[in-house]
Protein backbone atom coordinates (compact mmCIF):
# COMPACT_ATOMS: atom_id res chain seq x y z
CA UNK A 1 0.00 0.00 0.00
CA UNK A 2 1.20 3.47 -0.80
CA UNK A 3 1.19 6.42 1.52
CA UNK A 4 0.46 9.99 0.52
CA UNK A 5 4.18 10.71 0.39
CA UNK A 6 5.45 12.65 -2.60
CA UNK A 7 8.89 11.19 -1.99
CA UNK A 8 7.47 7.70 -2.23
CA UNK A 9 5.74 8.57 -5.53
CA UNK A 10 8.89 10.09 -7.01
CA UNK A 11 11.02 7.12 -5.96
CA UNK A 12 8.52 4.51 -7.13
CA UNK A 13 8.33 6.31 -10.43
CA UNK A 14 12.06 5.76 -10.84
CA UNK A 15 13.09 9.41 -10.71
CA UNK A 16 16.30 10.47 -8.96
CA UNK A 17 14.92 12.02 -5.78
CA UNK A 18 16.00 15.28 -4.17
CA UNK A 19 15.26 16.07 -0.57
CA UNK A 20 16.59 18.83 1.59
CA UNK A 21 16.44 19.98 5.12
CA UNK A 22 15.02 22.78 7.17
CA UNK A 23 16.29 23.37 10.69
CA UNK A 24 13.55 25.03 12.79
CA UNK A 25 14.39 28.27 14.59
CA UNK A 26 15.27 28.79 18.22
CA UNK A 27 12.09 30.71 18.80
CA UNK A 28 8.39 30.83 18.08
CA UNK A 29 8.55 32.91 14.88
CA UNK A 30 6.93 30.95 12.03
CA UNK A 31 8.34 33.41 9.47
CA UNK A 32 11.81 31.87 9.85
CA UNK A 33 10.46 28.51 8.71
CA UNK A 34 8.49 30.12 5.89
CA UNK A 35 11.55 32.00 4.70
CA UNK A 36 13.60 28.83 4.58
CA UNK A 37 10.71 27.13 2.82
CA UNK A 38 10.57 29.82 0.15
CA UNK A 39 14.18 29.09 -0.78
CA UNK A 40 13.43 25.40 -1.31
CA UNK A 41 10.07 25.64 -3.04
CA UNK A 42 10.03 23.78 -6.34
CA UNK A 43 13.56 22.44 -5.93
CA UNK A 44 12.96 19.45 -3.69
CA UNK A 45 10.55 16.52 -3.54
CA UNK A 46 10.36 16.54 0.21
CA UNK A 47 11.86 18.55 3.03
CA UNK A 48 13.19 17.09 6.27
CA UNK A 49 12.49 18.97 9.44
CA UNK A 50 15.07 18.27 12.10
CA UNK A 51 14.13 17.36 15.66
CA UNK A 52 16.18 19.43 18.10
CA UNK A 53 19.35 18.55 16.22
CA UNK A 54 22.60 18.49 18.18
CA UNK A 55 20.36 18.56 21.26
CA UNK A 56 19.78 22.29 20.98
CA UNK A 57 16.22 23.34 21.80
CA UNK A 58 14.32 24.52 18.74
CA UNK A 59 10.76 24.80 17.53
CA UNK A 60 9.33 21.28 17.39
CA UNK A 61 9.74 19.35 14.18
CA UNK A 62 6.02 18.65 14.12
CA UNK A 63 5.07 22.35 14.19
CA UNK A 64 7.61 23.35 11.55
CA UNK A 65 6.34 20.45 9.41
CA UNK A 66 2.83 21.89 9.55
CA UNK A 67 4.06 25.36 8.57
CA UNK A 68 5.83 23.83 5.56
CA UNK A 69 2.82 21.65 4.76
CA UNK A 70 0.68 24.78 4.53
CA UNK A 71 3.19 26.12 2.00
CA UNK A 72 2.63 23.06 -0.17
CA UNK A 73 5.60 20.97 0.90
CA UNK A 74 5.53 17.28 1.73
CA UNK A 75 7.56 17.37 4.95
CA UNK A 76 9.58 14.54 6.44
CA UNK A 77 9.22 14.73 10.19
CA UNK A 78 12.39 13.70 11.97
CA UNK A 79 11.91 11.98 15.29
CA UNK A 80 14.62 11.17 17.78
CA UNK A 81 14.38 8.67 20.61
CA UNK A 82 16.30 10.90 23.01
CA UNK A 83 13.40 12.98 24.26
CA UNK A 84 10.31 10.78 24.20
CA UNK A 85 9.23 7.49 25.67
CA UNK A 86 7.05 5.01 23.77
CA UNK A 87 3.88 6.74 24.96
CA UNK A 88 4.90 10.15 23.58
CA UNK A 89 6.37 8.61 20.43
CA UNK A 90 3.19 6.78 19.48
CA UNK A 91 1.08 9.78 20.38
CA UNK A 92 3.18 12.10 18.20
CA UNK A 93 3.03 9.62 15.30
CA UNK A 94 -0.77 9.66 15.48
CA UNK A 95 -0.87 13.43 15.72
CA UNK A 96 1.47 13.92 12.79
CA UNK A 97 -0.43 11.46 10.60
CA UNK A 98 -3.74 13.07 11.53
CA UNK A 99 -2.50 16.44 10.27
CA UNK A 100 -1.14 15.08 7.02
CA UNK A 101 2.52 14.38 7.72
CA UNK A 102 3.30 11.50 5.37
CA UNK A 103 6.93 10.79 6.15
CA UNK A 104 8.82 9.98 9.32
CA UNK A 105 12.57 9.71 9.70
CA UNK A 106 13.46 7.50 12.66
CA UNK A 107 16.62 8.49 14.52
CA UNK A 108 18.41 7.80 17.80
CA UNK A 109 19.33 11.46 18.18
CA UNK A 110 22.53 13.15 19.27
CA UNK A 111 23.39 12.75 22.92
CA UNK A 112 22.23 15.72 24.99
CA UNK A 113 25.84 16.39 25.93
CA UNK A 114 26.28 18.24 22.61
CA UNK A 115 23.52 20.73 23.15
CA UNK A 116 22.62 23.64 25.36
CA UNK A 117 20.89 21.45 27.95
CA UNK A 118 23.63 19.00 28.85
CA UNK A 119 22.12 18.53 32.31
CA UNK A 120 18.97 17.00 30.83
CA UNK A 121 17.86 13.44 31.47
CA UNK A 122 17.65 11.36 28.31
CA UNK A 123 14.93 8.86 27.55
CA UNK A 124 15.98 6.21 25.00
CA UNK A 125 13.06 4.00 25.97
CA UNK A 126 13.35 2.53 22.47
CA UNK A 127 16.09 2.92 19.85
CA UNK A 128 15.88 4.01 16.22
CA UNK A 129 15.45 0.45 14.89
CA UNK A 130 12.69 -0.21 17.41
CA UNK A 131 11.12 3.13 16.42
CA UNK A 132 10.96 1.89 12.81
CA UNK A 133 9.28 -1.28 14.07
CA UNK A 134 6.84 0.80 16.10
CA UNK A 135 5.69 2.92 13.15
CA UNK A 136 5.42 -0.13 10.91
CA UNK A 137 3.40 -2.01 13.49
CA UNK A 138 1.01 0.90 13.99
CA UNK A 139 0.61 1.35 10.23
CA UNK A 140 0.51 -2.23 8.96
CA UNK A 141 -0.91 -4.17 11.88
CA UNK A 142 -2.91 -1.36 13.41
CA UNK A 143 -1.43 -2.18 16.80
CA UNK A 144 0.20 -0.11 19.49
CA UNK A 145 3.28 -1.55 21.20
CA UNK A 146 0.96 -2.67 23.99
CA UNK A 147 -0.96 -4.80 21.49
CA UNK A 148 -4.04 -2.61 21.71
CA UNK A 149 -5.77 -1.63 18.50
CA UNK A 150 -4.95 1.64 16.73
CA UNK A 151 -8.23 3.12 15.57
CA UNK A 152 -7.23 4.95 12.41
CA UNK A 153 -3.84 3.74 11.24
CA UNK A 154 -1.08 6.27 10.57
CA UNK A 155 -0.23 5.92 6.88
CA UNK A 156 3.40 6.88 6.95
CA UNK A 157 6.38 6.39 4.61
CA UNK A 158 9.13 5.14 6.90
CA UNK A 159 12.66 6.45 6.69
CA UNK A 160 15.86 6.03 8.59
CA UNK A 161 19.41 7.34 8.55
CA UNK A 162 22.67 5.48 8.33
CA UNK A 163 26.20 6.69 8.68
CA UNK A 164 28.58 4.85 6.32
CA UNK A 165 31.47 6.76 7.88
CA UNK A 166 30.98 5.69 11.48
CA UNK A 167 32.71 2.71 13.03
CA UNK A 168 32.91 -0.21 12.98
CA UNK A 169 32.73 0.12 9.20
CA UNK A 170 32.14 -3.59 8.57
CA UNK A 171 28.70 -3.54 10.22
CA UNK A 172 27.43 -0.36 8.58
CA UNK A 173 25.72 -2.24 5.73
CA UNK A 174 24.49 -4.93 8.13
CA UNK A 175 22.98 -2.24 10.30
CA UNK A 176 21.07 -0.94 7.29
CA UNK A 177 19.89 -4.52 6.73
CA UNK A 178 18.51 -4.51 10.28
CA UNK A 179 16.72 -1.23 9.66
CA UNK A 180 15.27 -2.60 6.47
CA UNK A 181 14.13 -5.75 8.25
CA UNK A 182 12.51 -3.52 10.86
CA UNK A 183 10.50 -1.77 8.14
CA UNK A 184 12.50 1.16 6.78
CA UNK A 185 11.60 2.10 3.20
CA UNK A 186 14.11 4.85 2.55
CA UNK A 187 17.42 5.84 4.04
CA UNK A 188 19.20 9.17 4.06
CA UNK A 189 22.91 8.86 4.70
CA UNK A 190 25.28 11.03 6.68
CA UNK A 191 27.02 13.74 4.59
CA UNK A 192 29.19 12.18 1.90
CA UNK A 193 32.57 13.90 1.71
CA UNK A 194 34.63 10.76 1.33
CA UNK A 195 33.13 9.41 -1.90
CA UNK A 196 35.52 6.43 -2.08
CA UNK A 197 34.41 5.20 1.30
CA UNK A 198 30.77 5.74 0.34
CA UNK A 199 31.34 3.68 -2.82
CA UNK A 200 32.80 0.91 -0.69
CA UNK A 201 29.78 1.03 1.62
CA UNK A 202 27.42 0.89 -1.37
CA UNK A 203 29.28 -2.16 -2.60
CA UNK A 204 28.61 -3.87 0.73
CA UNK A 205 24.99 -2.73 0.52
CA UNK A 206 24.66 -4.22 -2.98
CA UNK A 207 26.33 -7.47 -1.89
CA UNK A 208 23.50 -7.85 0.62
CA UNK A 209 20.95 -6.89 -2.06
CA UNK A 210 19.66 -4.04 0.10
CA UNK A 211 19.63 -1.45 -2.70
CA UNK A 212 16.74 -3.34 -4.30
CA UNK A 213 14.62 -3.19 -1.16
CA UNK A 214 15.25 0.27 0.23
CA UNK A 215 15.65 3.66 -1.46
CA UNK A 216 19.07 5.10 -0.68
CA UNK A 217 19.50 8.88 -0.65
CA UNK A 218 23.08 10.08 -0.36
CA UNK A 219 23.66 12.97 2.03
CA UNK A 220 25.18 16.08 0.45
CA UNK A 221 26.46 19.06 2.42
CA UNK A 222 28.06 22.08 0.76
CA UNK A 223 30.91 23.61 2.75
CA UNK A 224 30.40 27.30 3.24
CA UNK A 225 33.71 28.17 4.86
CA UNK A 226 36.98 26.73 6.11
CA UNK A 227 35.69 27.15 9.65
CA UNK A 228 32.67 25.01 8.89
CA UNK A 229 34.79 22.35 7.20
CA UNK A 230 37.14 22.28 10.14
CA UNK A 231 34.24 22.04 12.58
CA UNK A 232 32.70 19.18 10.60
CA UNK A 233 36.02 17.39 10.44
CA UNK A 234 37.01 17.76 14.06
CA UNK A 235 33.91 18.26 16.14
CA UNK A 236 31.01 16.39 14.58
CA UNK A 237 31.04 12.73 15.61
CA UNK A 238 31.00 10.22 12.77
CA UNK A 239 31.91 12.77 10.10
CA UNK A 240 34.61 11.92 7.55
CA UNK A 241 36.06 15.01 5.85
CA UNK A 242 39.12 13.93 3.83
CA UNK A 243 42.28 16.01 3.75
CA UNK A 244 42.10 16.61 -0.02
CA UNK A 245 38.70 18.28 0.37
CA UNK A 246 40.09 20.53 3.09
CA UNK A 247 43.01 21.37 0.82
CA UNK A 248 40.76 22.29 -2.11
CA UNK A 249 38.92 24.76 0.07
CA UNK A 250 42.12 26.15 1.53
CA UNK A 251 43.68 26.61 -1.90
CA UNK A 252 41.09 29.06 -3.22
CA UNK A 253 40.92 32.77 -2.28
CA UNK A 254 38.67 33.43 0.70
CA UNK A 255 35.89 35.00 -1.39
CA UNK A 256 35.69 31.88 -3.56
CA UNK A 257 35.47 29.29 -0.78
CA UNK A 258 31.68 29.10 -0.75
CA UNK A 259 31.67 28.69 -4.54
CA UNK A 260 34.25 25.94 -4.28
CA UNK A 261 32.04 24.31 -1.64
CA UNK A 262 29.11 24.37 -4.07
CA UNK A 263 31.31 22.99 -6.84
CA UNK A 264 32.43 20.09 -4.63
CA UNK A 265 28.81 19.38 -3.67
CA UNK A 266 27.74 19.26 -7.33
CA UNK A 267 30.68 17.03 -8.25
CA UNK A 268 29.77 14.74 -5.36
CA UNK A 269 26.19 14.55 -6.61
CA UNK A 270 27.44 13.62 -10.11
CA UNK A 271 29.59 10.88 -8.62
CA UNK A 272 26.98 9.36 -6.31
CA UNK A 273 24.36 9.52 -9.09
CA UNK A 274 26.47 7.03 -11.01
CA UNK A 275 26.76 4.57 -8.13
CA UNK A 276 24.43 1.64 -8.65
CA UNK A 277 21.71 1.61 -6.02
CA UNK A 278 21.68 5.32 -5.16
CA UNK A 279 18.11 6.51 -5.63
CA UNK A 280 18.53 10.17 -4.80
CA UNK A 281 20.24 12.80 -2.74
CA UNK A 282 19.49 14.54 0.50
CA UNK A 283 20.96 18.05 0.61
CA UNK A 284 21.78 19.27 4.10
CA UNK A 285 22.77 22.91 3.58
CA UNK A 286 23.25 23.79 7.21
CA UNK A 287 21.95 27.33 7.83
CA UNK A 288 22.47 27.87 4.08
CA UNK A 289 19.13 26.74 2.71
CA UNK A 290 19.15 29.52 0.08
CA UNK A 291 21.93 27.74 -1.82
CA UNK A 292 19.91 24.57 -2.44
CA UNK A 293 18.29 25.80 -5.72
CA UNK A 294 21.71 26.60 -7.16
CA UNK A 295 23.03 23.14 -6.31
CA UNK A 296 19.94 21.40 -7.69
CA UNK A 297 20.16 23.41 -10.91
CA UNK A 298 23.88 22.90 -11.34
CA UNK A 299 23.41 19.17 -10.74
CA UNK A 300 20.81 19.18 -13.55
CA UNK A 301 18.12 17.92 -11.21
CA UNK A 302 15.78 20.82 -11.89
CA UNK A 303 12.86 20.92 -12.56
CA UNK A 304 11.57 18.34 -10.14
CA UNK A 305 9.17 15.73 -11.50
CA UNK A 306 5.47 15.98 -10.80
CA UNK A 307 4.13 12.53 -10.12
CA UNK A 308 0.40 12.24 -9.66
CA UNK B 1 30.56 -2.86 44.02
CA UNK B 2 28.96 0.52 44.60
CA UNK B 3 31.31 3.33 43.68
CA UNK B 4 31.15 6.77 45.28
CA UNK B 5 33.13 10.02 45.21
CA UNK B 6 33.71 12.29 48.14
CA UNK B 7 31.89 15.59 47.95
CA UNK B 8 33.94 18.78 47.76
CA UNK B 9 35.14 19.86 51.19
CA UNK B 10 33.35 23.22 50.90
CA UNK B 11 30.02 21.46 50.50
CA UNK B 12 30.66 19.20 53.49
CA UNK B 13 31.82 22.02 55.75
CA UNK B 14 28.77 24.08 54.80
CA UNK B 15 26.44 21.26 55.80
CA UNK B 16 28.21 20.97 59.14
CA UNK B 17 28.11 24.68 59.92
CA UNK B 18 25.42 24.56 62.64
CA UNK B 19 26.96 21.61 64.47
CA UNK B 20 29.83 21.11 66.88
CA UNK B 21 29.44 17.44 67.84
CA UNK B 22 29.69 15.22 64.79
CA UNK B 23 29.58 11.50 64.28
CA UNK B 24 31.62 10.79 61.14
CA UNK B 25 30.62 7.46 59.76
CA UNK B 26 32.43 5.19 57.30
CA UNK B 27 31.74 1.76 55.85
CA UNK B 28 34.01 -1.23 55.45
CA UNK B 29 32.37 -2.45 52.25
CA UNK B 30 32.21 -0.92 48.75
CA UNK B 31 33.27 2.60 49.71
CA UNK B 32 36.38 1.18 51.34
CA UNK B 33 37.27 -0.72 48.17
CA UNK B 34 36.81 2.38 46.03
CA UNK B 35 38.87 4.41 48.52
CA UNK B 36 36.10 6.89 49.30
CA UNK B 37 34.57 6.16 52.68
CA UNK B 38 36.58 3.58 54.59
CA UNK B 39 38.28 4.16 57.94
CA UNK B 40 41.24 5.80 56.21
CA UNK B 41 39.09 8.35 54.40
CA UNK B 42 37.06 8.94 57.56
CA UNK B 43 40.28 9.82 59.40
CA UNK B 44 41.41 12.18 56.66
CA UNK B 45 38.07 14.01 56.48
CA UNK B 46 37.89 14.22 60.26
CA UNK B 47 41.25 16.00 60.43
CA UNK B 48 40.30 18.33 57.61
CA UNK B 49 37.12 19.33 59.41
CA UNK B 50 38.87 19.71 62.79
CA UNK B 51 41.58 21.87 61.28
CA UNK B 52 39.16 24.08 59.39
CA UNK B 53 36.90 24.63 62.34
CA UNK B 54 39.80 25.26 64.68
CA UNK B 55 41.06 27.98 62.36
CA UNK B 56 37.56 29.43 62.32
CA UNK B 57 37.59 29.52 66.10
CA UNK B 58 34.66 27.09 66.31
CA UNK B 59 36.28 23.76 67.22
CA UNK B 60 34.32 20.54 66.78
CA UNK B 61 34.20 17.19 68.48
CA UNK B 62 34.24 14.34 65.98
CA UNK B 63 33.80 10.67 66.65
CA UNK B 64 35.12 8.49 63.85
CA UNK B 65 33.28 5.21 63.37
CA UNK B 66 33.51 2.76 60.49
CA UNK B 67 30.85 0.07 60.45
CA UNK B 68 31.31 -3.33 58.87
CA UNK B 69 28.28 -2.54 56.72
CA UNK B 70 25.83 0.36 56.72
CA UNK B 71 23.17 -1.52 54.77
CA UNK B 72 22.51 -4.16 57.42
CA UNK B 73 20.55 -3.58 60.63
CA UNK B 74 22.80 -5.92 62.55
CA UNK B 75 25.76 -3.55 62.15
CA UNK B 76 23.79 -0.32 62.13
CA UNK B 77 22.48 -1.30 65.59
CA UNK B 78 26.01 -0.79 66.93
CA UNK B 79 25.56 2.98 66.69
CA UNK B 80 22.84 2.89 69.33
CA UNK B 81 25.21 3.16 72.27
CA UNK B 82 26.68 6.52 71.37
CA UNK B 83 24.72 8.12 68.48
CA UNK B 84 22.76 10.37 70.85
CA UNK B 85 25.96 11.98 72.10
CA UNK B 86 26.28 13.66 68.70
CA UNK B 87 24.18 16.33 67.06
CA UNK B 88 24.55 15.06 63.55
CA UNK B 89 25.78 12.09 61.52
CA UNK B 90 27.96 12.81 58.49
CA UNK B 91 28.18 9.60 56.52
CA UNK B 92 30.77 8.48 54.01
CA UNK B 93 28.82 5.32 53.17
CA UNK B 94 26.94 4.94 49.90
CA UNK B 95 23.44 6.31 49.41
CA UNK B 96 21.96 3.05 50.72
CA UNK B 97 23.97 3.24 53.92
CA UNK B 98 23.21 6.91 54.50
CA UNK B 99 19.48 6.28 54.19
CA UNK B 100 19.49 3.11 56.21
CA UNK B 101 21.21 4.71 59.19
CA UNK B 102 18.67 7.53 58.96
CA UNK B 103 15.78 5.06 58.90
CA UNK B 104 17.10 3.35 62.01
CA UNK B 105 17.64 6.59 63.95
CA UNK B 106 14.75 8.76 62.86
CA UNK B 107 15.52 11.46 65.44
CA UNK B 108 18.94 12.07 63.89
CA UNK B 109 19.93 14.01 60.80
CA UNK B 110 22.21 11.96 58.55
CA UNK B 111 24.09 13.89 55.89
CA UNK B 112 26.02 12.69 52.86
CA UNK B 113 29.75 13.30 52.59
CA UNK B 114 29.90 11.40 49.29
CA UNK B 115 28.08 11.29 45.98
CA UNK B 116 27.12 7.73 45.16
CA UNK B 117 27.76 7.24 41.47
CA UNK B 118 27.53 3.74 40.04
CA UNK B 119 27.72 -0.04 40.26
CA UNK B 120 31.06 -0.94 38.81
CA UNK B 121 34.40 -2.68 38.90
CA UNK B 122 38.01 -1.86 39.72
CA UNK B 123 39.56 -1.78 36.25
CA UNK B 124 42.99 -1.17 37.69
CA UNK B 125 44.39 0.36 40.85
CA UNK B 126 42.67 3.70 41.23
CA UNK B 127 40.34 3.28 38.25
CA UNK B 128 36.71 2.24 38.64
CA UNK B 129 34.11 2.09 35.91
CA UNK B 130 30.43 1.35 35.54
CA UNK B 131 29.10 -2.03 34.47
CA UNK B 132 25.49 -2.42 35.62
CA UNK B 133 22.41 -0.24 35.98
CA UNK B 134 20.32 -2.86 37.72
CA UNK B 135 17.61 -2.88 35.05
CA UNK B 136 16.23 -6.09 36.53
CA UNK B 137 16.05 -7.86 33.18
CA UNK B 138 19.52 -9.03 32.17
CA UNK B 139 20.36 -9.53 28.49
CA UNK B 140 24.10 -10.17 28.81
CA UNK B 141 23.65 -13.57 27.13
CA UNK B 142 22.62 -11.80 23.93
CA UNK B 143 25.43 -9.28 23.93
CA UNK B 144 28.16 -11.66 25.06
CA UNK B 145 28.79 -10.11 28.43
CA UNK B 146 28.83 -6.42 27.50
CA UNK B 147 25.83 -4.45 28.75
CA UNK B 148 24.43 -2.03 26.15
CA UNK B 149 22.10 -0.47 28.73
CA UNK B 150 25.10 0.64 30.79
CA UNK B 151 27.93 0.94 28.34
CA UNK B 152 26.12 2.74 25.54
CA UNK B 153 25.49 6.39 26.45
CA UNK B 154 22.07 6.05 24.82
CA UNK B 155 21.33 2.52 26.14
CA UNK B 156 20.69 1.53 22.54
CA UNK B 157 19.81 -2.13 22.19
CA UNK B 158 20.49 -2.20 18.45
CA UNK B 159 23.66 -0.22 18.09
CA UNK B 160 26.05 1.26 17.39
CA UNK B 161 24.64 4.67 16.56
CA UNK B 162 26.25 6.90 13.97
CA UNK B 163 28.48 8.56 16.54
CA UNK B 164 30.82 5.63 17.12
CA UNK B 165 34.30 6.47 15.88
CA UNK B 166 37.53 4.53 16.25
CA UNK B 167 35.97 2.49 19.02
CA UNK B 168 34.97 5.53 21.04
CA UNK B 169 31.63 7.00 22.02
CA UNK B 170 30.46 10.33 20.62
CA UNK B 171 30.14 11.82 24.11
CA UNK B 172 33.82 11.53 24.95
CA UNK B 173 36.94 10.11 23.34
CA UNK B 174 37.83 8.45 26.65
CA UNK B 175 34.63 6.41 26.69
CA UNK B 176 34.70 3.15 24.73
CA UNK B 177 31.70 2.62 22.45
CA UNK B 178 29.70 -0.13 24.14
CA UNK B 179 28.53 -1.48 20.81
CA UNK B 180 32.06 -1.63 19.45
CA UNK B 181 32.86 -3.80 22.49
CA UNK B 182 29.86 -6.03 21.78
CA UNK B 183 30.81 -6.42 18.11
CA UNK B 184 34.40 -7.21 19.10
CA UNK B 185 33.03 -10.00 21.30
CA UNK B 186 30.81 -11.34 18.48
CA UNK B 187 33.86 -11.45 16.24
CA UNK B 188 36.09 -13.07 18.84
CA UNK B 189 33.49 -15.74 19.47
CA UNK B 190 32.73 -16.19 15.78
CA UNK B 191 29.13 -15.24 16.41
CA UNK B 192 28.60 -12.26 14.07
CA UNK B 193 25.26 -13.72 12.97
CA UNK B 194 23.97 -12.67 16.40
CA UNK B 195 24.45 -9.05 15.36
CA UNK B 196 21.68 -9.41 12.78
CA UNK B 197 19.07 -10.27 15.41
CA UNK B 198 16.93 -7.26 16.18
CA UNK B 199 16.81 -6.86 19.95
CA UNK B 200 13.20 -6.44 21.00
CA UNK B 201 11.83 -3.41 22.81
CA UNK B 202 12.74 -3.75 26.44
CA UNK B 203 10.39 -4.00 29.37
CA UNK B 204 11.82 -1.36 31.69
CA UNK B 205 9.26 -1.99 34.40
CA UNK B 206 11.65 -4.33 36.19
CA UNK B 207 14.03 -1.39 36.57
CA UNK B 208 13.81 1.99 38.22
CA UNK B 209 10.90 2.90 35.96
CA UNK B 210 8.67 0.40 37.73
CA UNK B 211 9.10 2.23 41.03
CA UNK B 212 11.22 1.37 44.09
CA UNK B 213 12.07 -2.30 44.03
CA UNK B 214 11.89 -4.88 46.77
CA UNK B 215 12.79 -8.52 46.97
CA UNK B 216 11.26 -10.84 49.55
CA UNK B 217 12.42 -14.40 50.26
CA UNK B 218 9.79 -15.76 52.57
CA UNK B 219 11.83 -18.88 53.30
CA UNK B 220 14.56 -16.69 54.77
CA UNK B 221 12.34 -14.39 56.79
CA UNK B 222 12.43 -14.81 60.55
Amino acid sequence: MSTGSNLERVLKNGAFAVTSECGPPRGADPEVVKKKGEFLKGYVDCVNVTDNQTSVVRMSSFSACLILKEMGFDPIMQMVCRDRNRIAIQSDILGAAALGVNNLLCLSGDHQKFGDHAAAKNVYDIDSIQLIQTVKRMRDEGKFLSGEEVKGKPNIFIGCAENPFADPFEIRALRLAKKLAAGAQFVQTQCVFNVEKFEKWMEMVRDLGLHEKVYILAGITPMKSIGMARYMKNSVPGMDVPGNLMKRLQDVPKENIANEGIKIAVETIDRVKNIKGVAGIHIMAIEWEQIVPEIVKQAKLYPRPTVP
Amino acid sequence: MIVANRKPFEEIIKMLKPYSKILLLGCNECVTVCATGGSKEVAVLASEIRLFRQKEGRPVEIKEVTLERNCDSEYVANLKEFIDEYEVVMSMACGCGIQFVGENYLHKVVMPAVNTTFEGVTEQHGVWSERCQGCGNCILDRTLGVCPVTRCAKSILNGPCGGSQEGKCEINKDVPCGWQLIIDRYKEMNMMEKYLEIQPIKDWSSGRDGGPRKRVREDLEI
